[in-house]
């Protein structure tokens, strides 16, 4: 069977040899023309003029376009209709685009998008989450609140408490292939547009909004990204939209790819948070209560905001049980990047905020971290059981064990796994030769940490779960295969087709699948939320299980068997004590006039909830992973580096066990990353200033741990998944939370304070937070 | 202008090239091969990268800011050209496949060529060879592996092919038409001077002294690719070998203004290892093919990471216009920023600094380890005898508007004892000697305390204490 392999990649061969094709790489048509923005230079205020008569002129220029030039829809969100194309009268950050120019080459866009002048009536810009505050600047009417018990008397009446703030920073999604489309309009006004995007019905959607025509005239095909990581979700549409807008005012086909600086200027990051927390426990370390603000930096426009707001809430338990908590989220707009998805979509920064009061509570007691937070798990789930009623206690009243919005953890795998990482890892015996070590030091020392990760799957917007699947067979036997999901790096294709292939008994060779495209595969959702595998998989499946029953139904007949007695595998169709290639069957299928292709249709069961009061089941499963990160600091500038990570990972049973630890190592990484050297710094005016990789610095290749255990956790999804696989693409992105309490253990070597880290914890915060430690400044 | 080179074993010659034009720009418009990426335009993430080979040997450079005259005779492999002529990869595009090393693929091409190189030269140390190549999907892990598995493989026969260059480079002035009238429809574009010697470059220069020097390209082809600048005239300094010699004699080194900081930096192991170790951090293996010790002298950043160290030397920068030389201390070359003592047409020929026991300690501070811009760069070199300090030169980049030396600090440790009291003494009187500004790269007040706890740093190491994270292990 080709599922559970641990297969390459299956653009592999192609990456290596520079033959994969991405947006920029498509051959386009002669007389193609190039575009580019024009950027708002000012944070906040009103357009009062435009002279755009020297990009008129600049060599090359084909076209000028403002916001009144727009045919139809100024509008490229995807929520609520607040993201002109152009700005529309009124810009809302540095960065945003206002005027549009078309020209002969790549080069003489951005020369001329230059030379516009536009005159301001400039406003006070809000640019913090304080002035965003002041102002009650915000989406949404107020505060979202989530709460289960009562979180301010459990704290009030509990024998310990802490309490802090801290801020979290955002996070550039860095994809290596910035954002790049294409549109070649059609012989009846439609329009084919190549985008890189994880969305493609999305962009379909905009484009015919933008034209003025309906969803059937556009069709978007997209092969693949060169990274994604939840910043092609909606950022995107608006090169797709310019694109079209462009080709339908010219007739030339149009194509737009941001510079990597204005990529990093125009496009939204994850969001920003400053996390308050109150919480009280008993002298066991046992939660009581918890209270949680989260201020979150939504920047200009609403974008997906709400929904990463909630994941947030959803997130901040992690992976205990809280008898008593109060999660209050506050939505803020200032004068910024619009904030948008990126990998974990809010989940991370709730998590962080749990354990940061863990460790802050650790601290307090002097009780090892890992202990701790056994101590506050949820409930195992009974043995064998796939879905078990809660326990009871002794009065037999039935013992708590759900989250903070009301859902019953029953598939609890955290306590075999911290037991077996832990040991794997020699926790116990390190963390004592690392006190030993440290007390011998002056200026370095070292720290460890671990944390656990207990992430939500399914969109909490239930209607996206749901995926469509578009399978071929051919006369000789060869497969062609869609789906809705969109192929980033994270090996959908590849575990995709390995469902088919098995669920053919065929060689995997014997599968293709080709760009994903709305012309094939309608109303898809996003490929997010670590979802693609899952519902695409499941697609696929049912429609290779039609096929393959309607094969089976006729080659019964043939061959005077039932079709239940028809087996595909290993190349062959057994029917009874008949044999044949499955090349051979699909020929006889021909021949008797059977349908070789079917849809395929998938929608995740038993999820239901309601978001305004934080209350159901938002999620089908929970994905696992616990890690244990050391590191070492320098006092004397803050310098930091990971040592050693160790990491056990639930994939459920893997459909692939080469790409699932792909996205485990990759997801550490880059989680790492964003607690450590990720660090996003805007000026007074509002302008980004680590706007290209020379100032905004991702892992390098010497900033992964020296040492790098990685394991996938040997089980099964207790629900009924494709093979009982799980998501595995965001979970292992908060795995990295543990390098950054690593940190905090270190830094906490150099006194006895708290040592209160901020994120990024950069070298500077580091040093910062050892200055607090040591010298209380 | 007329250009001739190799491109995957095939020889190319081009009529009427743009001297202007990167070579990642040619590759991908004009010969359709897409498969060197654009990640960042700016020398920054590796996705561009390419193997070039010369007299000098093979060299992974970054495509994005490589202009097209810097190509002259040389021999150009782009990841179409890894594998062979029939199809079979190259033993580190096989080995990256089945270890998993790519996942979105965009940066692979970059990773490939850099791999490629690096086995092409039998180096083995990867982190560093790979510093300059981006990876936001991997985490890295399986690329090493993939380097790892390939490292005994034998040199492909289409690889090795590619080592001995088209032209020598004296003639390389000549090849490129140098004096030739502008090539047709590109009035504005003066065909590029190609100077072959220091002499030429002296001649040309002082005659066009409002020409743009290209040495490397790493901040040049920024101008282009990122301020979209037009340069009427470049003068490509490539061909001027000898500019790329380092003489050591008993009592002198002498870095010719065209040595790269590769060149530079195995040259420095010898002699003061912690200056090579700097070197090691500096950018990355592209850049560092690249670049030059004039380049990153003469454009008189703030930031640049030799000044400092040379000053500490007690570096003699060379200058040269037309048949004029003069020389000066390189603490007096930066006047302040943005301005340096170089007059029109006037060049950096050379940097030379005394034979002398090895003191020096240069400590670079950046968010990043590798490849990032340093926040603050200390460099320091104190003789002590008798256990009195004698002589100390301290310098700083990042904490003025040019490349600075700590007078205050040195002249308070001039003659104290060689003991801690003396160091933290000095280095309260630092701010004396700079105040720092704060930007995205650090605080001032983290600029200026962490330049003081290099002082310390530097009276533990000399001690024999460990004060790296980089030394300890997990």
């Amino acid at each position: 069977m080709s599922v559970t392999k641990p297969l390459s990649h299956d653009a592999a061969q192609m990456h290596v040899t520079g033959s994969a094709r991405y947006v920029d790489d498509i051959p386009s048509p002669k007389g193609t023309l190039h575009l580019a923005f024009g950027l708002s230079p000012i944070a906040r205020g009103h357009i009062t003029g435009m002279h755009l008569s020297d990009v008129q002129q600049s060599p090359g220029v084909v076209a000028v376009l403002t916001a009144k030039g727009l045919p139809f829809s100024n509008d490229v969100s995807p929520s609520i209709h607040d993201e002109p194309l152009l700005a529309a009268g009124t810009v809302n950050y540095v960065g945003q685009p206002v005027f549009l120019v078309a020209a002969d080459s790549h080069r003489n866009a951005r020369i001329a998008a230059r030379k516009g002048r536009v005159d301001y009536a400039e406003e006070p810009a809000l640019l913090t989450l304080d002035a965003a505050l002041a102002a009650d600047s915000r989406f949404e009417e107020g505060p979202r609140i989530y709460q289960k018990g009562d979180a301010a008397t459990a704290i009030a009446n509990a024998p310990r408490t802490v309490e802090g703030t801290f801020e979290l920073g955002g996070q550039e999604h860095f994809y290596l292939e910035g954002q790049a489309a294409m549109a070649w309009p059609q012989e009846d006004g439609g329009m084919h547009v190549f985008s890189s995007t994880q969305h493609p019905t999305e962009i379909q959607h905009k484009v015919a909004d933008a034209i003025g025509l309906p969803m059937h005239s556009v069709r978007v095909e997209t092969r693949r990204m060169g990274g994604g990581f939840g910043g092609k979700e909606s950022q995107g549409n608006a090169l797709a939209v310019a694109c079209a807008v462009t080709a339908r005012l010219t007739g030339k086909p149009c194509k737009m790819r941001y510079d990597r600086d204005d990529d990093m200027v125009i496009t939204g990051k994850r969001h920003a948070f400053r996390i308050s927390y109150r919480a009280g426990f008993d002298r066991d370390g046992h939660l009581q209560g918890v209270e949680f603000l989260h201020l979150v930096d939504c920047g200009w426009a609403q974008d997906l905001s709400l929904p990463v707001a909630d994941r947030a809430m959803l997130h901040a338990d992690n992976a205990y049980l809280i008898p008593n908590v109060r999660i209050e989220s506050h939505r803020l707009r200032t004068n910024r990047q619009s904030a948008t998805a990126y990998r974990g979509f809010g989940g991370p920064q709730g998590m962080v905020g749990i354990e940061r009061v863990m460790d802050h509570i650790a601290h307090d007691l002097r009780l090892d971290p890992a202990e701790l937070r056994r101590r506050n798990y949820y409930a195992a789930p009974a043995e064998g059981g796939s879905a078990p009623p809660s326990p009871r206690d002794t009065s037999g009243k039935r013992k708590d064990n759900s989250t903070p919005y009301g859902m019953e953890v029953t598939d609890f795998e955290l306590h075999g796994m911290t037991a077996d990482l832990l040991r794997s890892s020699d926790y116990a015996a390190r963390k004592a030769a690392i006190a030993k070590w440290n007390a011998g030091q002056t200026h370095l020392k070292r720290g460890i940490a671990f944390s656990p990760v207990k992430f939500g799957i399914s969109f909490t917007l239930t209607h996206l779960n749901q995926a469509g699947a578009l399978v071929h067979v051919y006369q000789d036997g060869s497969v062609h295969l869609n789906h809705g999901g969109t192929e980033m790096g994270q090996g959908l294709f590849q575990k995709v087709a390995q469902v088919a292939a098995s669920r053919f008994g065929i060689p995997l060779e014997k599968v293709k699948i080709t760009a994903t495209d709305t012309g094939k595969v309608p109303n898809t959702s996003a490929t997010a939320a670590s979802s693609g595998s899952d519902l695409n998989g499941m697609a696929v499946k049912a429609a290779c299980d039609t096929i393959r029953d309607r094969m089976a139904e006729h080659l019964a007949l043939q061959h005077q068997a039932s079709p239940g007695d028809v087996v595909f595998e290993n190349g062959k169709v057994r029917i009874g004590q008949d044999e044949m290639t499955f090349d051979k069957a699909a020929a006889a299928c021909y021949q008797g006039r059977v349908s070789l292709s079917a849809t395929g249709f998938y929608k995740t069961p038993k999820v239901e909830w309601d978001r305004i009061k934080g209350q159901g089941r938002p999620f089908y499963y929970f994905a696992y992973g616990a890690a244990v990160t050391e590191v070492a600091v320098d006092a004397l500038t803050g310098e930091n580096r990971i040592l050693r990570a160790d990491i056990l990972h639930d994939a459920g049973a893997s459909l692939n066990p080469a790409l699932d630890i792909g996205q485990i190592e990759g997801g550490y990484v880059q989680g790492a990353g964003w607690l450590t050297t990720e660090e996003l710094v805007w000026d007074e005016a509002g302008r980004l200033r680590t706007h290209a990789p020379s100032t905004y610095k991702i892992p390098a290749c010497s900033d992964r741990p020296d040492v790098f255990n990685v394991a996938l956790y040997d089980g099964r999804n207790r629900e009924d998944t494709i093979y009982r696989s799980k998501a595995v693409g965001e979970p292992p992105f908060m795995l990295g939370i543990s390098a950054w309490l690593a940190l905090s253990d270190a830094v906490s070597a150099f006194g006895t304070d708290y040592p209160a880290l901020n994120a990024p914890a950069t070298a500077e915060e580091v040093w910062r937070a050892i200055r607090r430690v040591r010298d209380g400044i | 202008m007329a250009l001739t080179f190799r491109l995957n074993g095939e020889d190319v010659r081009i009529a009427d090239a743009d001297p202007s034009a990167t070579l990642l720009d040619w590759l991908r418009e004009e010969k359709g091969l897409t498969g060197t990426k654009e990640g960042c335009n700016e020398g920054d993430c590796g996705a561009c990268t390419v193997m070039v080979t010369d007299s000098r040997g093979a060299k992974a450079l970054n495509a994005c800011i490589l202009f097209l005259p810097q190509l002259q005779g040389k021999s150009v492999r782009t990841v179409e050209g890894a594998a062979g002529p029939d199809g079979t990869l190259h033993p580190v595009q096989q080995a990256m496949v089945d270890h998993h090393g790519s996942q979105c693929g965009f940066c692979t091409p970059g990773f490939i060529m850099s791999m490629v190189t690096a086995h092409t030269n039998g180096a083995t140390d990867f982190d560093d060879q790979l510093a300059g190549n981006l990876c936001r999907c991997t985490g890295y892990a399986p690329i090493i592996r993939a380097a790892e598995a390939a490292k005994g493989a034998p040199v492909p026969d289409w690889i090795a092919q590619d080592a001995p260059f088209l032209l020598p480079e004296k003639s390389r002035g000549e090849a490129a038409g140098r004096g030739a009238a502008p090539p047709s429809g590109k009035p504005e574009a003066a065909p590029p001077l190609c100077p072959a010697s220091a002499d030429e470059l002296a001649e040309l220069y002082a005659a066009n002294p409002d020409a743009t020097l290209v040495a490397g390209a790493t901040d040049v082809g920024l101008w282009v690719t990122k301020q979209l600048r037009h340069l009427p005239q470049m003068i490509v300094l490539d061909g001027c070998a000898d500019l790329k010699d380092i003489e050591v004699t008993d009592s002198t080194v002498r870095i010719g203004a065209m040595v790269d900081m590769n060149a530079l930096r195995a040259a420095m192991q010898p002699l003061h290892p912690s200056f090579a170790e700097m070197l090691r951090r500096f950018a990355s293996q592209q850049i560092r093919a690249a670049a030059t010790v004039g380049g990153n002298i003469a454009n008189g950043s703030p930031i640049g990471d030799t000044p400092p160290a040379l000053i500490a030397l007690n570096a003699t920068v060379h200058l040269r216009k037309g048949d004029d030389r003069r020389e000066l201390p390189l603490e007096d070359f930066f006047f302040d920023y943005g301005k340096q003592d170089r007059a029109p047409g006037e060049f950096v020929e050379a940097v030379s600094f005394p034979r002398q026991p090895d003191r020096l300690k240069v400590y670079k501070l950046s968010k990043r380890f590798d490849q990032d811009i340093s926040a603050v760069l200390g460099a320091f070199n104190v003789t002590v005898e008798d256990g009195t300090i004698t002589a100390a030169r301290i310098a700083y980049g990042g904490m003025a508007g040019i490349p600075k030396r700590a007078a205050n600090t040195e002249a308070a440790l001039a003659g104290q004892p060689w003991a801690e009291a003396s160091i933290q003494a000095a280095a309260a009187v630092l701010d004396q000697d700079f105040t720092p500004m704060s930007d995205m790269r650090a605080s001032a007040v983290y600029r200026l305390e962490t330049a003081r706890n290099m002082l310390l740093r530097y009276f533990a190491e000399r001690n024999g204490q460990p004060v790296s994270v980089l030394e300890v292990k997990p």
